[in-house]
């Protein structure tokens, strides 16, 4: 079926699930989106907790290696770290490749998007979860420690839980980042989110209806995010007073 | 093979012997040593900087010390030339022997009473939870928290916080207890509630040692008495002699400042 003019089209047309709308291009970005940000906010998360406790308690090769990394990805643009990991690594790779007589590869974008964006999301988490750890009164870790608990289970049960009321304001932000940095994978040519909507309103002309689409979306995921991390955050709390009195 | 103490009738609970300790450059214990025989309380006194909390914190390695030797119930505590424990499983295991308290209470605060009780015996001491909260409860009981074991500290005061964790630390069933300036943080109208529960465990015969400012106390729990004066046991002895009849200048001069 061929569609009418899109000027011709009411705005829910476009935006609908029909044959002439691109909502389910849109969707499909939307999901995209979120399932890299999911992603990458995992991974990075996994990255956060074992890099603070390595830059922490970790030996000297450990602490320096840490601090290179957290130094660099945090100075360099994602966007760059993007291309760098898109285009420059693959390339690597495949010259060696081809020169030990092996096919050329190329990276999948979802994977690279993954991955990229968790490394980012590592190394400032880190950092917000170190200076989360360093907020824990010592004596209540000097206490079980006293007691003889192990380093892991002084980890597991004591330091986690009391940093994570500090952690979450930091972790908060980031997980929105996270959401928002999904739209830098659309220069690889990704379909996230921001990327469908680039070529539904380009086919269309009607910019107003899509990118404020967009933003809505965008928005509703920060407003779920900001609830879901309020709720978290109060639990953490339990047993703190209210500094507010 | 452990080395059993012989020296009295009593088994010995603590020993310390040649303990020196430095913070960089600067030697906070000069070679003190200290025994604790089972039953008995020892309390260490002495001036602010005197090196009697470092010297009690050595005990269970919360310090490392410089050099010296540590045993606990006549098993040393197994060291590098550095000081530093060098059998990290035995350390934990000795120390769940050694119930601590300290001068800010150090209550998890994310915990509730109970569970801050419970904490230790349940996941390292691998007590059936249903056998660790009973004894968390007669002990809550003991110290006059019954009411208060659903409580949070942080909603809890100075002294109620103090009992409860003393009960913490009593609920591993310690072979002895390690008390740090245990009433210095408290304001003066709630030290009588605290003294009161730690004089009942004296009185029940657990072996102790106690790094106190509370003078009149010491002389009324304690079996031998420290006084530590820059790193160095000035004299110890008996209570009765060590407040009744000081022998050296500097102790008659603590006595008369803090008395």
């Amino acid at each position: 079926m061929t569609c009418p003019p899109p000027a011709e089209l009411s705005s829910l047309t476009l935006l609908g699930f029909g044959d002439c709308g691109w909502g389910a291009t849109l969707l499909w970005g939307f999901g995209n989106s979120l399932m890299i940000a999911l992603g990458a906010y995992a991974i990075g998360f996994c990255i956060g907790v074992s890099g603070a406790f390595g830059k922490l308690y970790g030996g000297p090769v450990a602490k320096d290696l840490l601090a290179v990394y957290t130094t660099i990805v945090r100075a360099v643009p994602e966007l760059v770290l993007i291309l760098i990991l898109y285009y420059a690594v693959p390339a690597l790779i495949n010259q060696v490749l081809l020169g030990l007589g092996y096919e050329r590869i190329n990276l999948p974008q979802f994977i690279t998007g993954v991955v990229v964006l968790a490394v980012v999301q590592g190394a400032y988490q880190i950092e917000v979860l170190r200076g989360s750890i360093l907020a824990v009164p010592h004596g209540q870790i000097e206490a079980a420690r006293a007691m003889g608990m192990s380093p892991v289970m002084l980890a597991r049960r004591i330091t986690l839980p009391l940093m994570t009321s500090n952690a979450i304001p930091g972790l908060g932000n980031l997980w929105l980042n996270a959401t928002k940095d999904t739209a830098l994978l659309a220069v690889i040519g990704f379909t996230e989110l921001t990327k469908a909507t680039f070529q539904a309103s380009a086919t269309t002309k009607a910019f107003f209806t899509f990118y404020g689409a967009a933003m809505a979306l965008y928005m509703a995921i920060s407003l779920i995010s900001i609830l879901l991390f309020g709720r978290l955050e109060k639990i953490s709390r339990r047993g703190q007073r209210d500094a507010r009195g | 093979m452990p080395i059993q103490g012989t020296t009295a009738e009593k088994p010995i609970a603590i020993r310390v012997d040649g303990l020196h300790k430095s913070f960089g450059t600067h030697e906070v214990l000069k070679g003190v040593s200290l025994t604790a025989c089972e039953g008995d309380v020892v309390a260490i006194i002495g001036g602010s900087g005197s090196g009697k909390s470092t010297m009690l914190r050595c005990i269970n390695f919360l310090e490392t010390p410089s050099s010296g030797t540590i045993e606990i119930g006549g098993e040393a505590v197994a060291m590098r030339s550095d000081g530093s424990p060098s059998d990290r499983r035995q350390l934990e295991r000795l120390r769940q022997s050694l119930g601590m308290v300290f001068q800010n209470f150090n209550l998890w605060t994310h915990k509730t009473v109970l569970e801050n009780l419970i904490e230790v015996p349940v996941h390292v001491l691998k007590l059936p939870k249903a056998e660790a909260e009973a004894r968390a409860r007669k002990l809550l009981a003991r110290v006059g928290l019954a009411e208060k074991e659903g409580a949070y500290p942080a909603y809890m005061s100075g002294g109620q916080q103090q009992r409860a964790a003393i009960a913490r630390a009593l609920c591993m069933e310690p072979r002895a207890m390690l008390f740090d300036e245990p009433t210095s943080a408290l304001d003066p109208e709630l030290v009588g509630e605290v003294l009161q529960v730690i004089k009942g465990l004296a009185d029940e015969g657990r072996t102790m040692v106690l790094v106190t400012h509370e003078m009149k106390f010491a002389r009324e729990v304690a079996s031998h008495v420290i006084y530590l004066h820059n790193g160095v046991i000035e004299e110890q002895g008996p209570p009765a002699e060590v407040f009744g009849a000081p022998k050296s200048e500097r102790l008659k001069q603590f006595l008369k400042t803090v008395g």
